[in-house]
């Protein structure tokens, strides 16, 4: 690991030591008539942490949301150019987007879990794909929940409702859920900024531990954290990528002087 | 005072005094129709009172005293009597003084001056009977097919006795009327129209003979079973009416009153206050769950608490789907346009529009349009008597469903429209369908919001009068909708309904001073069954909010 970031430290990104996961080339996003992201390229690395990073309103969100087709929500928007999963386009016309994102899970800036208890939480996504069998639910609820870093605050109660447990654990119960289904790209949009420093922390240390048998891309306002737990780093501004580098680099030696202006608090 | 203006305490005061008036308005309806109908049923003292008469005797009345007022001398003078007191107001006592049959009318007004000698005799003694209303006076004999069995002070005991057998005899005859004779004629009824369908189906000849003559066992069947019941009635009557009681009106004249035309007795001078506490018990009990009597002025209101509630649950059946699916497609699936906007707009007008106009419509369109219809494709061989093309319990339902609807729509929408939509992403993102969402989040989520428009359109309903009178109640239904012969919910059945039972005693009433207490009580009743379905459907809301409980509400 340090000797690939060492590597990395070099001036040109090199990424060839890394499986890509996701690509994205030439991606244009228009609201309406506005062109929110501009002539995007970009490639993540499978099993690693890349954060986005950038000013409010720089469009980090919107192109993490492209990854698991969100914005297919949105009636005005509209998507030019590809984004590569594995070397298919999950903006092709054959593609499912339920299964799309079944495999690229997301978690949102506020907790959001179901008004339903911390069982059927986890459970949702394995009963969406019609299991049935008790004992294969509660095995899969019980790893997820342990992968989540919350089963043994939550053992005891797992058929109390979910709004019981504080914001943390609602965030990591969320997690929970995101990778019960067993996705292969996990998308973070700003997941510790409703919470308090210690469940942030939590977060970050799941994170940590995720990135062993996921891809995750996050989205954060917070550089600290961007440093603390990304491999790689995006730096985002008015729909553009300005730059996009080894956390180490970005956060040591960024090539552009925008990314530095940002990075040490001039703007943003 | 621009400082006291400015602090805001002015408009304190002012959301008060609102709630305050309201407050007021509220109890005093409810107070109003608790008092003047509860008291009714409280037996109140039987008066002796002398009547001074013009020319000869003075009369002697046996009364309970309704009410008093003063009213003017001159509107008395002017109605044609002649006053010998120069007062300006005068007193006068409204009487019940029953015995209809004798007197041709239980209430009337005397002037406080004409009458004296008020006295309370504990011999005196209601008697409500099946006809005539109520007897005023003392029972004398106790008659046994002719033969005196009891006399003088031993009367009223062994009439009580009596009574109770004579009415449960029928209770008897109730029930074999309703539940057996009213199977038999079904079952004959059923006959005639099997073989009126094969003639309408174009069998020939030898086929409708070869049913008839295969019929004819089953019919002389029923046929013999009717004859028996019949015998068997006439010996229950016969029974019923064995004993008589001899008794005299206050001014002495002899009546003689079949035991089977008395409901009930009772002497309520002599009752003690615990006594008149049971009496009263006794009393509302019997106006909730007893049949009415004498063009509803009499008797209880059982068949319209049972039409009310059968039609609003019914309604509630027919709208809960209907608004909430409605109420989906426009929120959730509908493209926004100026189309969606006309439909969205029309459904809030759909809520002003008078309930007349519905009880309009439902007559036009549904009973005689689609009724007609059902009538001519599925039940021929009933016709020219309709089955469905005439009002009905279920076209009563169906047009306050109608009538709801919009309510259920609307408080859908907006419990739809209450749900984050963070909560529809984290579905979305898991990779559920919209339609897996909507159905497995999102709906139950809005399900409170569906009980609140339930409960509103119950209120709504449960009180409606205006479109019934149109579509399927009417003021005396003979049987309940519901009973014991196949298929057990009479849909096609016309229903009593307590709020046109109001309205009914209210206007249409031969006898306004015995029905104005049954009116402030079945009012009453109107009320409190309306707030106990509320309460029933806010409970269950309550257990769905809790269930869904969410950071959303």
């Amino acid at each position: 690991m340090s000797q690939q970031q060492m590597q990395m430290n070099d001036a040109e990104l090199n990424l060839a030591d890394e499986k890509i996961k996701l690509e994205v080339n030439d991606l244009r996003l228009y609201y309406g008539d506005s062109l929110a992201l501009k002539n995007i390229n970009l490639q993540i690395p499978e099993k690693r942490v890349t954060a986005f990073i950038g000013p409010s309103g720089c469009g980090k969100s919107t192109l993490l949301r492209c990854f698991n087709r969100m914005n297919d929500l949105v009636d005005i928007c509209r998507i030019e150019g590809k984004i590569l999963m594995d070397g298919q386009n999950i903006y092709d016309k054959n593609v499912d987007v339920a299964e799309l994102r079944r495999q690229v899970g997301m978690v949102f800036q506020k907790p959001n879990p179901f008004p339903k208890t911390i069982y059927e939480n986890v459970a949702y996504g394995l009963r969406l794909q019609g299991v049935k069998d008790r004992r294969v639910l509660d095995e899969v609820v019980e790893t997820s929940l342990k992968g989540a870093a919350l089963w043994n605050e939550v053992k005891d109660r797992l058929h109390d409702n979910a709004f019981g447990l504080s914001g943390g654990q609602q965030q990591r119960l969320v997690i929970a859920r995101a990778i019960a289904i067993e996705p292969e790209v996990l998308l973070l949009d700003e997941p510790a900024s409703a919470l308090d420093p210690i469940s942030t922390l939590k977060i970050e240390e799941l994170i940590y531990e995720l990135k062993d048998k996921y891809t995750i891309v996050i989205v954060t306002h917070n550089m600290q954290q961007a440093a603390r737990v990304s491999d790689y780093t995006a730096f985002m501004y008015m729909g553009d990528l300005i730059e996009f580098d080894a956390t180490n680099k970005m956060f040591t030696n960024p090539s552009q002087q925008q990314t530095e202006d940002y990075i040490t608090g001039r703007f943003g | 005072m621009r400082a006291w203006f400015k602090t805001g305490t002015p408009w304190i005061w002012l959301n008060a005094g609102a709630i305050a008036l309201c407050l007021v308005m509220v109890i005093g309806v409810l107070s109003l129709i608790a008092v003047q109908g509860g008291s009714h049923f409280w037996p109140a003292d039987l008066q002796t009172v002398q009547l001074k008469k013009a020319e000869g005797e003075p009369q002697t009345l046996l009364a309970e005293l309704v009410r008093t007022e003063e009213v003017s001398a001159v509107v008395l003078r002017e109605s044609g009597l002649t006053l010998d007191s120069k007062a300006e107001y005068l007193q006068r006592h409204l009487l019940k003084v029953g015995n209809r049959d004798i007197y041709g009318r239980d209430f009337a007004w005397y002037l406080a001056d004409d009458l004296s000698g008020w006295t309370v005799d504990n011999n005196a003694t209601v008697i409500e009977r099946r006809e005539w209303g109520n007897f005023y006076g003392f029972p004398q004999q106790l008659l046994e097919a002719d033969k005196v069995v009891a006399e003088g002070a031993a009367v009223w005991p062994e009439l009580v006795k009596r009574i109770a057998r004579a009415n449960a005899i029928f209770e008897q005859i109730s029930d074999i009327e309703k539940g057996d004779i009213g199977r038999i004629n079904k079952g004959l009824e059923q006959l005639r129209l099997n073989e009126r369908r094969l003639e309408i189906d174009g069998a020939d000849k030898a086929a409708i003979e070869a049913y008839r003559a295969q019929s004819a066992a089953d019919r002389a069947a029923l046929d013999a079973e009717y004859a028996e019941l019949q015998k068997q009635l006439e010996q229950l009557y016969a029974e019923a009416k064995r004993d008589t009681l001899v008794a005299t009106s206050a001014e002495g004249k002899e009546l003689k009153i079949s035991l089977g035309n008395i409901v009930h007795a009772h002497q309520p001078n002599a009752m003690s206050l615990l006594d008149k506490s049971v009496h009263y018990v006794g009393a509302v009990w019997s106006f909730l769950t007893e049949d009415p009597r004498e063009a509803n002025t009499e008797g209880g209101i059982f068949p319209a608490i049972f039409g009310t509630i059968t039609m609003v649950i019914l309604m509630s059946i027919i709208v809960t789907p209907f608004g909430v699916l409605a109420a989906i497609y426009l929120r959730e699936y509908a493209k926004d346009g100026p189309l969606l906007r006309i439909i969205r707009i029309s459904v809030y007008n759909l809520a002003g529009v008078p309930s007349i106009v519905y009880g309009v419509f439902g007559l036009g369109f549904f009973v005689y349009i689609l009724g007609g219809n059902i009538d001519q494709l599925f039940y021929a061989e009933s016709l020219p008597s309709p089955t469905f093309g005439t009002p009905g319990l279920f076209w009563a339902s169906l047009t306050l469903a109608l009538l709801t609807l919009p309510v259920v729509i609307v408080s859908t929408e907006e419990g739809l429209s209450r749900i984050p939509s963070t909560i529809r992403m984290g579905s979305l993102a898991l990779g559920a369908t919209k339609s897996e969402t909507l159905w497995k989040v999102v709906v139950p989520l809005a399900t409170p919001a569906m009980m609140t428009g339930l409960i509103l359109s119950i209120a709504r309903a449960a009180g409606e009068v205006a479109p019934l009178m149109l579509v399927g109640v009417v003021k005396l239904a003979p049987t309940l909708p519901v009973d014991g012969n196949f298929p057990f919910v009479h849909l096609d059945q016309k229903i009593m309904h307590l709020g046109f039972h109001v309205y009914d005693v209210g206007f249409q009433s031969p006898n306004v001073e015995a029905s104005r207490p049954l009116l402030y009580a079945t009012a009453l009743v109107l009320v409190l069954l309306i707030v106990v379905l509320n309460m029933a459907a806010i409970h269950l809301r309550n257990k769905l909010r809790e269930k869904y409980r969410s950071e959303s509400d």
